[in-house]
């Protein structure tokens, strides 16, 4: 009980009311603060519930792209030109990687790393964004899989991935048409990006460059899919929550007869040059050489600093795209669109003939512009004037049509003008006028420059596409069609094939009777007499055609052209366009064969080879053997 | 039947049955929320259902003690805790860069911890000493005694224990009475050598704070935490994604997932409803709290009761300050949720020692 007492004599009542105060002001106090905490929990979980929301979704679902197969090629006939297959590639990711070249060296102690494999994972490393996986090796086998699986351990940031690889079997032989794909650089994701593509490449690595593959990307290509993966914060996935397949690329069927492509590239043997064939009914391309040709695969992984150096510094240019690319004078191909030119504006008729004493003077000017043989033809009209090619009568129609009308004629043809071919790269070559002189060198036209130019000389540049295309025109009596290398596409979903039409651009109006003129001319210029008549010895089929030359140096006044004297690379193309059969043509061809001289000896026998495979089914031989004599005099047709 | 009634008895009679619920019914959503947090973990589960038996039966023995034997330990636990902090300045482990613990041989101990209750008991002890009247200098040597262990702790250095220990030291001087003219003096002195403060933190502590500022300067290093537990809160929404379904915490994305930012997974899986809850469970138990300290009889008991109390809100306030985004991140534990055995003794010793002022007769000075 006395302990009470002083208890109570000890709790003075105003020390403990202060005490009691003081106690309220921190229960206030703690009350105020998990008031705060309550707001700060309602501002999280019901205002911005939506957006932390969001940030979780993010974090845990990871969106892994699903690339598509690429869509195959084949030609016409169903040969595989661009195929797919599934192998194991040994990648890198070089920003998980302290010190590479050690890396590499440990994994080459493992698995096979050949010094060309380094040399291209160099290449790719240096083009490449450092946090992307690049491949060091591909096509892994078994056992390389299973020693690299037991010592993945040691290496981390490389890893073994599935990848559906791309190849293209027949390399060369149709590598400018096809191109190829390879690894989508900085300017592709640019370019992805502008078109709004960008979402359907996550995850791809390839993208075509060149050629087929490029043109027809968005065919090929197919759609991604995608996968959400939920992932853990170390990035490890736990499940996949849903899953969209990709829609792989449709397939294409070319136009092209590879049978008839290796025809062609055989018939070059070792010699440069193009050749291009189309089917003068719809456009077709039945046929695309440039030789010499490179191998496309090379390029697919990135290609390695050796092999490029040894493409790219070639003197053949086996990456120029002669075909598509090539400029060239026309030569004397160019003159049965003259002949065609002089008759349709009548400047000439067939039967008005010349004297030819083998040169050609514009009325008071000395100079002489000299026909390719010495003391003329005779007595030429304009039959003769194709069949035996000869200058001096072109000269003298040159001066009466004047260029503009020989431009706006031949433009028809599509010279100096872009086919339109489903490829690429193309160049315009030029038909050159009065107005272009002017507005390109400030310089007005010269009755003298029309003279070179009714020869395919002069300011003439074609390429061998262009002609062929023009061939077509004349073959398929004025019908301007698209040159087209895809002929079908091949819905990957349905397995349906869509044909593509041909397109017509616009058709040339020509008079039968003028037309005949000068096809009958061109069948006569594949026999004997004609420029061509050794290629067209014992055709099974009427041939038409017309040789041509293609100077590389210019010939100074009062020189001869002399084959032996001049540096190889510096000799005349040889040049050759025809058609076949004459009466009801399924093949038009121009043929360009770089540094061999004249038209009818190496150009024709090419077209002759072409002819009898496509025709008769006839196997190719090598039509020109390398030139080791000087060619014979009596065909020898210059200028 | 009468033996039984004696057990009973001998068990519950300086137990505060009200209290006791409340800490039963925390520890209770903590094993829950331990279980989710651990990715369903038994093993650390059963874990921390031991530390809860050792602490419940500390908080037992504790309630046992009566008020004058605890008196007479306030000054040898204040020596001994000084004694270890100054061995920890001497011979401690480092670990992390920080000097905080100390090998005993047999184990290692974390003195610091030891101080949480042993200054405020020494300053309660020393305020009940001297209560008659209380002078100006009564509260400055309570402040030296608070101060020498705050030093040291520092020094280690665990800025987080060391503000605590100062806040709960803090509460003993502002309820013995400290008047209020120096309250404010002190609070215009702390923020006026808030910049002096700066230029002595270290490097990692001013990160925190700047991060605290602006969690997206740094998202992927220091600011990682804070917009993790924010985002893993904000989420849950009002009624969570469900127990063992927070993504946020299931896969990782949580830091310390299962200690200190416990309260995060709770947050993330059960909503605001849940925060609701679970800060009314806290409101019950402070309140009760409350009320042992407000009806306590001597000066002595008042304040290691009223210490006690605010030290808890405290861990509470900082814990949830800290994980919501609010406060920088500081080494403390939610207190009876967060997975860890020392945190428990101590809070549960807490516990025991109000159980004891509420259920012992009130007693008298000798």
């Amino acid at each position: 009980m006395k302990q009470h007492v002083e208890l109570e004599l000890r709790n003075h009542p105003a020390e403990l009311h202060k005490f009691r105060f003081r106690l309220s002001i921190c229960a206030g106090f703690v009350l105020i603060l998990f008031l705060i905490l309550y707001a700060r929990f309602y501002y999280l979980q019901i205002i911005q519930q939506e957006h932390y929301y969001t940030l979780a979704e993010a974090n845990r679902i990871f969106i892994s792209p699903l690339v598509p197969n690429r869509g195959l090629i084949y030609d016409r006939n169903g040969r595989i030109l661009a195929q797919n297959y599934s192998a194991y590639t040994l990648e890198v990711v070089p920003s998980q990687i302290q010190d590479l070249e050690a890396t590499l060296n440990e994994l080459a102690e493992i698995i096979e790393i050949t010094p060309t494999d380094r040399q291209r994972f160099k290449k790719l490393l240096k083009e490449s964004k450092r946090f992307k996986s690049l491949p060091v090796r591909s096509r892994l086998t078994d056992e390389e899989i299973a020693t690299f699986a037991v010592n993945r351990y040691r290496f981390p940031g490389v890893e073994i991935k599935a990848r559906v690889l791309r190849q293209y079997p027949e390399k060369e032989i149709v590598s400018h048409i096809i191109g190829y794909i390879s690894r989508i650089n900085d300017q592709d994701l640019e370019q992805l990006e502008r078109n709004d593509e960008l979402h359907n490449y996550r995850g791809s690595q390839h993208i075509g460059k060149i050629g087929i593959e490029q043109s027809y990307e968005k065919q090929l290509h197919g759609i991604a899919g995608f996968e959400e993966v939920e992932t853990d914060a170390a990035g490890r996935s736990i499940r996949v929550l849903s899953r969209t397949t990709p829609i792989p690329g449709n397939n294409l069927i070319l136009s092209l007869d590879l049978g008839l492509q290796e025809a062609a590239e055989k018939a070059f043997g070792e010699h440069r040059g193009a050749l291009v064939a189309l089917d003068p009914n719809n456009g077709e391309v039945l046929a695309f050489v440039s030789k010499p040709g490179y191998d496309n695969n090379l390029f697919i992984g990135g290609i390695d600093q050796e092999n490029w150096n040894l493409l790219n510094g070639s003197i053949d240019r086996p990456l120029n795209n002669r075909a598509l690319r090539g400029v060239y004078p026309p030569g004397s191909t160019f003159k049965p669109f003259m002949a065609l030119a002089a008759l349709e504006l009548g400047k000439r008729s067939p039967e008005y003939s010349m004297s030819d004493p083998g040169y050609f003077s514009l009325p008071g000017v000395d100079r002489r512009y000299r026909d390719w043989k010495r003391g003329g033809h005779g007595r030429v009209d304009l039959h003769k004037s194709l069949v035996v090619s000869c200058d001096t009568y072109y000269y003298s129609l040159a001066n009466d049509l004047g260029i503009d009308n020989i431009h706006s004629f031949i433009g028809q043809f599509g010279l100096g003008r872009r086919t339109g071919i489903d490829i690429e790269g193309e160049v315009a070559g030029l038909l050159p006028s009065s107005a272009w002189k002017m507005s390109q060198y400030k310089q007005k036209w010269y009755a003298g420059d029309t003279i070179s130019v009714s020869i395919g000389q002069g300011y003439n540049l074609a390429t061998p596409l262009q002609l062929a295309f023009a061939t077509m025109i004349i073959a398929n009596n004025g019908k301007a069609y698209v040159p087209r290398l895809v002929k079908q596409i091949q819905n990957s979903q349905t397995g349906e094939i869509e044909d593509i039409p041909a397109r017509m651009l616009y058709s040339v109006y020509m008079k039968p009777k003028n037309l005949e003129v000068v096809k009958n001319a061109l069948v006569d210029v594949t026999r004997p007499g004609g420029t061509a008549a050794k290629a067209g010895a014992n055709a099974a089929y009427t041939f038409a055609g017309k040789t041509g030359t293609s100077q590389v140096i210019a010939i100074k006044q009062g020189e001869r052209y002399n084959e032996k004297a001049i540096n190889e690379r510096h000799r005349d193309h040889a040049m050759f366009i025809a058609y076949a059969p004459a009466e009801n043509p399924k093949i038009a061809l121009a043929v360009l064969v770089e540094n061999t001289g004249t038209g009818g000896s190496t150009a024709a026998p090419i077209a002759r080879q072409v002819f009898d495979y496509f025709l008769l089914g006839k196997p190719a031989e090598a039509a020109v053997a390398q030139l080791t004599e000087p060619l014979a005099d009596h065909d020898h047709e210059h200028l | 039947m009468i033996e039984i009634k004696k057990i009973w008895h001998f068990l519950t009679r300086y137990v505060d049955s009200f209290l006791l619920i409340g800490i039963l019914a925390l520890m209770a959503v903590g094993l829950v929320v331990l279980y989710s947090a651990t990715g369903a973990n038994i093993a650390r589960v059963s874990n921390q259902m031991i530390n809860m038996l050792i602490a419940l039966a500390v908080m037992w023995l504790v309630a046992n003690i009566p008020l004058q034997q605890m008196m007479r330990l306030a000054l040898p636990m204040y020596i001994l805790g000084l004694i270890l902090l100054i061995g920890v300045a001497l011979f401690g482990e480092i670990n992390n860069g920080a000097r905080r613990w100390l090998n005993i041989g047999v184990t290692r101990i974390q003195p610091s911890e030891l101080m949480k209750i042993a200054i405020p008991l020494m300053m309660a002890w020393y305020f009940d000493k001297h209560e008659i009247a209380l002078r100006l200098r009564d509260y400055l040597g309570a402040t030296v005694l608070l101060l020498l262990p705050v030093l040291l702790i520092l020094r280690q250095p665990d800025l987080g224990t060391a503000i605590l220990i100062t806040t709960s030291g803090f509460y003993v001087l502002f309820l013995a009475g400290l008047s209020w003219r120096i309250i404010v003096g002190l609070a215009v002195t702390a923020a006026g050598s808030l910049p002096v403060f700066w230029t002595v933190m270290h490097d990692y502590q001013r990160k925190r704070i700047i991060t605290l500022l602006d969690p997206s300067q740094d998202p992927l290093g220091a600011g990682y935490h804070t917009i993790q537990s924010s985002i893993a809160i904000g989420s849950g929404g009002v009624t969570g994604k469900g127990w063992q379904n927070g993504t946020q915490a299931q896969l990782d994305f949580l830091p310390e997932q299962s200690t200190d930012f416990i309260f995060a997974v709770f947050s993330e899986e059960f909503g605001l409803v849940g925060n609701t809850v679970l800060l009314l469970l806290y409101l019950l138990v402070i309140g009760r709290c409350l009320v042992i300290t407000a009806n306590a009889s001597t000066q002595f008991t008042r304040l290691i009761a009223g210490s006690i109390t605010l030290t808890f809100c405290t861990y509470i306030v900082v814990n949830m300050g800290m994980v919501s985004g609010i406060l920088p991140i500081v080494g403390v534990p939610l207190p009876l949720i967060s997975y860890g055995g020392t945190s428990m003794v101590t809070m549960l010793l807490g516990f025991g020692i109000l159980m004891s002022i509420q259920t012992h007769p009130k007693l008298v000075k000798t």
